[in-house]
This record gives C-alpha cells, sequence and structure tokens, in this order.
C-alpha cells in the first residue's frame, strides 16, 4: 500500500514538471548534459574530431544511460543511501561491459577509433548524474525517458561537434572528402585547442537558444542558484533544508552571522 | 576613439597621447622593416601586409558591429596587428591563409575578451601559432631572398639559418643576417631595420627599453653559457621582431619596472630553451605567449607599495 501511495505521488510530481515529454525533450536543448549542464566534457573534447567516432560514442552512451536508469530506478527503494554511489557505478559497469562487448563483435572499427573512452563510459558524469538527480526519485518509464531524452542531447552535442571538428579540419564529412584540392583544412581544428574552442562556441549558442526558448530576453547571469540548469530539480532540495543547502546561497549569511 | 591612456602604476600624470598617436608611432617604427621585406621579398611582401592589415580592420569593424558596440577602427590598433602579423608569415603563404590569421587575432584573441586593452595575450602571435598548428607546410616554406628578380615564377624554397646554428652547420655571415639577406619571416629578417624601428619608438618614448634589453640580453647570456655564438642568436629568427615590436605591447606586458625585467627574462630563458634543446627551430612566440599568461602573477608580485612604504609580509592589504 505504501507502495502504491508512493508511486501515486511521484506521478503527480512528473505532471507538475510538465509531463512525460518535457521529461523527455528537456535534455536536447534546454538541460543539454553537455552543453548547459557541462558534463561529460573528457569524451566531448576527446573524440569528436571525426563525426562517426561521435555517433559512435553517443549511440553508446545512451544505450548505458537508458538500461542504468531503469535499473536504479527500480532498485531505488532498495539502494541503501550511504552507499548509493557505489551501487550505481557497479550497475553502471555492468551495461559498459555488455555494451563494450557488443560493439568489440560488431563495429570492431569504432572500438578501435574510441579507445580508452568507451569503457571509460563508466565514470562519464552524465550517466552517473542522470541516477542521482532522477532516475534514483523517479519512476521507471519517466526515468528511462529522461536517460534517452539525455542520451540524445548528448549524440546530437557530439555529432554537431564532430561534423564541425571535422569538417574544419580534414575537409571530410563522415570520412567523404568534400572540399580536398579547393581549400586548404584548418588541421587545429582537429586538435585539441580546436575541440575547445567549437566547445565553447556551442555552448554560447545552446545558452543563447535556452533562453530564447524559455522567452527570456538573454541568458541568466550570475553565479547563484537561480542561473542554474539544474535549479529545477535542486530548489526542492534547497527548500528542505533551508537556504543553507546551496553552498552559494549559505556563504553571505554565514559572513554576516560572524560579525554579529 | 580619444581613450586616455593608463600604461603606468599610480600615481598618474595627464597627457595629450591618444591611443591613435601610439599606434600611428608603432606604424612608423614598423615601416624600415616593410621596406626591407619589398626590397628582400619582392612585391609579395606588400601583399602579404595589405592582406592581413586589411582582414584585421575588416574583422575588427564587423565584429564590433555584430556585439553592437562602438566600432574602434579608427584607434588603428588593427592595421598594428596586421601588420605584425604579416610581419610573422613566410612571404609565399596562401593569402587566404594569412587573412584567416587576421580573423583569428582580432575576433577571438582580440574581440571575445573585449577589444583593445583586454586581451590576455598577442593577438598577432596567438594568429600565428594558430596558423602554424593549422598549416605547418604552408607556415614553414621559405623563400629565398631576392627569390623574384631570378625569373622563375616558383618561390626557391631555403632553409631559415636558426636549425643549422644549433645543428653546428654553416650559416650566412654575420652582415648577410644583419642586412636580412636570408631566409625567414617577412618582417624578422632585417636586423637593422627593426632596430631603427626600435630606436625611433624607445627615443619617442612609445616603448620602455627594459624589456628588449632583458629579453635580448637573456638571450645573449644563455647561448653563450651554451656554448654558441651569441650574436648569430640574436640576428637570426623573430627575436628580434619579437622584443621590441610584441613583447613591448602594453595589454600584453607588466607596467611595473620590476615586472619588466622578470618578463623580459622569462621571453628570453624560454626562448634559448626552445631554440637549443625543443624540437621546434624557432621559441620567440611560443615565450612572449607563455610570458603573457603569467603577466598578472609577475604584476602582483611587483606591485609598488603606497609612499614607497615598507610593509611587513602579515599585513593585510
Amino acid at each position: 500500500m505504501a507502495d502504491k501511495t508512493a508511486t501515486t505521488q511521484e506521478k503527480q510530481a512528473d505532471k507538475k514538471q510538465g509531463g512525460l515529454l518535457s521529461v523527455f525533450t528537456k535534455g536536447i536543448v534546454k538541460e543539454n548534459p553537455v552543453l548547459r549542464l557541462v558534463l561529460g566534457t573528457c569524451p566531448t573534447l576527446a573524440i569528436t574530431t571525426a563525426a562517426s567516432n561521435a555517433i559512435g560514442m553517443g549511440i553508446a552512451a545512451t544505450l548505458v544511460l537508458v538500461c542504468s536508469n531503469a535499473v536504479i530506478s527500480l532498485l531505488r527503494r532498495v539502494i541503501p543511501d550511504k552507499v548509493r554511489i557505489p551501487a550505481y557505478i557497479t550497475i553502471i559497469a555492468g551495461f559498459v561491459t555488455i555494451v563494450q562487448m557488443l560493439v568489440k563483435a560488431y563495429a570492431p572499427d569504432i572500438d578501435q577509433a574510441l579507445g580508452i573512452y568507451l569503457p571509460l563510459i563508466v565514470v562519464n558524469c552524465i550517466i552517473l548524474g542522470r541516477a542521482e538527480m532522477y532516475a534514483s526519485k523517479n519512476s521507471v518509464l519517466p526515468s528511462m525517458l529522461d536517460g534517452l531524452g539525455m542520451g540524445i542531447g548528448f549524440t546530437a552535442a557530439l555529432l554537431l561537434m564532430g561534423i564541425i571538428r571535422e569538417f574544419l579540419g580534414t575537409g571530410c564529412i563522415f570520412g567523404m572528402p568534400l572540399t580536398a584540392g579547393i581549400v586548404e583544412p584548418i588541421l587545429i581544428f582537429i586538435l585539441p585547442p580546436g575541440g575547445f574552442f567549437v566547445f565553447g562556441m556551442l555552448m554560447a549558442l545552446a545558452n543563447k537558444l535556452s533562453a530564447k526558448l524559455s522567452g527570456e530576453s538573454r541568458p541568466a547571469a550570475g553565479v547563484g542558484c537561480s542561473a542554474c540548469p539544474m535549479a529545477a530539480h535542486c530548489s526542492k532540495q534547497a527548500q528542505e533544508k533551508g537556504p543553507s543547502a546551496c553552498p552559494s546561497a549559505a556563504a553571505p549569511e554565514k559572513e554576516g552571522g560572524d560579525k554579529q | 576613439m580619444t581613450d586616455k591612456l593608463y600604461v603606468s602604476p599610480s600615481p598618474h600624470l595627464r597627457s595629450g597621447e591618444t591611443t591613435r598617436r601610439l599606434m600611428l608611432d608603432v606604424i612608423i617604427a614598423l615601416i624600415p622593416a616593410l621596406v626591407a621585406a619589398v626590397i628582400i621579398f619582392g612585391p609579395r611582401a606588400l601583399l602579404i601586409v595589405s592582406v592581413t592589415v586589411l582582414s584585421c580592420v575588416l574583422s575588427e569593424y564587423l565584429a564590433r558591429k555584430i556585439m553592437k558596440r562602438d566600432t574602434t577602427i579608427g584607434d588603428l590598433s588593427a592595421v598594428v596587428t596586421g601588420i605584425l602579423l604579416a610581419y610573422n608569415l613566410p612571404v609565399g603563404i596562401n593569402p587566404l591563409i594569412a587573412a584567416f590569421g587576421g580573423v583569428v587575432a582580432i575576433v577571438v584573441v582580440k574581440q571575445m575578451f573585449g577589444g583593445i586593452g583586454m586581451n590576455f595575450v598577442n593577438p598577432a602571435l596567438t594568429a600565428r601559432i594558430v596558423l602554424m598548428a593549422s598549416f605547418p607546410t604552408q607556415m614553414s616554406t621559405w623563400s629565398e631572398p631576392f627569390y623574384y628578380l631570378k625569373g622563375s615564377a616558383d618561390a626557391v624554397t631555403t632553409a631559415t639559418p636558426l636549425p643549422s646554428l644549433v645543428k653546428g652547420d654553416e650559416v650566412p655571415s654575420l652582415f648577410h643576417l644583419f642586412m636580412g639577406l636570408r631566409g625567414g619571416c617577412l618582417g624578422e629578417v632585417c636586423a637593422a631595420a627593426l632596430l631603427l624601428g626600435g630606436i625611433y619608438l624607445v627615443a619617442r618614448r612609445v616603448i620602455s627599453p627594459v624589456i628588449p634589453l632583458c629579453f635580448l640580453g637573456t638571450v645573449a647570456l644563455f647561448t653563450l653559457l651554451l656554448g654558441q655564438n651569441p650574436l648569430y642568436h640574436l640576428l637570426t629568427g623573430g627575436v628580434l621582431l619579437g622584443a621590441i615590436f610584441m613583447a613591448t605591447d602594453y595589454t600584453t606586458s607588466p607596467l611595473t619596472f620590476a615586472g619588466k625585467i622578470v618578463f623580459g627574462i622569462g621571453c628570453g630563458l624560454i626562448t634559448t630553451l626552445i631554440r637549443v634543446f625543443g624540437a621546434l627551430p624557432e621559441g620567440v612566440s611560443y615565450s612572449i605567449i607563455l610570458m603573457n599568461i603569467l603577466v598578472p602573477h609577475i604584476e602582483r608580485i611587483t606591485r609598488p607599495v603606497p609612499f614607497g612604504e615598507r610593509r611587513r609580509r602579515h599585513e593585510k592589504d
């Protein structure tokens, strides 16, 4: 009985957040894991030298994300709070191993191109972040949709970066030469500095786009909780524990207290 | 634009100097090297300089327009960046690549950080490094001096003296190096013209001679200690161009006297290390950029104390 009431409460919470559709779509632009939440930066910068790598990494991470979100959501009442992170890591590692074996068997080229970054999905912040932020608090279906949305957002950001960097850096897209013999490619775009540059530009673009989507005239400025793209999930926590739950909000209060 | 200039730590004196007048002086100081480049490498040198200047001024104008800020091309700083960038390129470079360098220098390095006075590294040098990473072959194909008089349409390629110098191979005579009769970047070859420009800048009090002297002195001293001929090291590569025109950029060099000494010595040290031990033949651009990044820290350490008072360490500001 207690379980049932809990799920109905969760369902109401889902509806409050704008229904299942928004759970799915928010990961694509508004809370894009790479460009808005700035998670999973390491694989983003490392493997986007070619568009095909980006797709391979995106699909692999999405698969792990959906499966781990589902399992963690199912087990959210079984996992003790104190050891939840090791438990999540174990679940994620299991799925990563499966995906890695599948990729090794059926797409050895992609396995070769992604190298160490494929097993490193285990410690990808996006997956752990969604487990902690979403799957551990919500039921299975929304958690899977959240994982799928975030995974698509991750894949889209990687693909965009991969296409831009591959095109400018080698003159190809998906390995097809487009500008060979016409313009010399700008090699720096497939080198690390070019990766950081494209990453920064896309982040600025995503900030502007998401501000436009939510109807603000310009991107939220400042460093407080209101500027955080995760504020929607976090505010509930902050209310429960009072203003001191958020470190940036707590800092000025402490100073005031010292003076008294 | 007639922005007031503050190029020293307080106390400040007012003067009628404007950015525009200052940049004009730098352009005047760069003209001898341009004349030398046109004589040594032919009219193509002029083409490359025009392309980079045009690209810099145009990208400054457009970038300011897109960002909805006042246009600042009137202060001539973009022209200086354009000329300096061209001086850092080989004469045979594709003009399109040169133009791309101008866009990088102005849009990425300068305007994205807030425009004149806000960039934390030298725009022309950063553009050169970006081009070096992007087009390694084009950026290291050197034309022989007076190739354009020999009648063949293709530039005759040659080696720069610096790698041969470090390896101990034969190099041109000191007189040839002083007059600029060697392969190399457009504006760096003619030491005589660069020195002339440097003397003009110091005489007009546009730059203080502290940074160039420390830079060149350190290079001379360390190459001597490492058993190489210091005069050759001073006259080859881009060390004169870098020490006189790039390391003295107001925005990206320290304001304090002690800071300038530290900055100059740091540049010289890194240049020598890269030249003698590094895989790259030349290290001037990297040394200046690295020291540019350290400038805020150098200034914090060498900040003057109010009224010259000696303060005890534990006292807070």
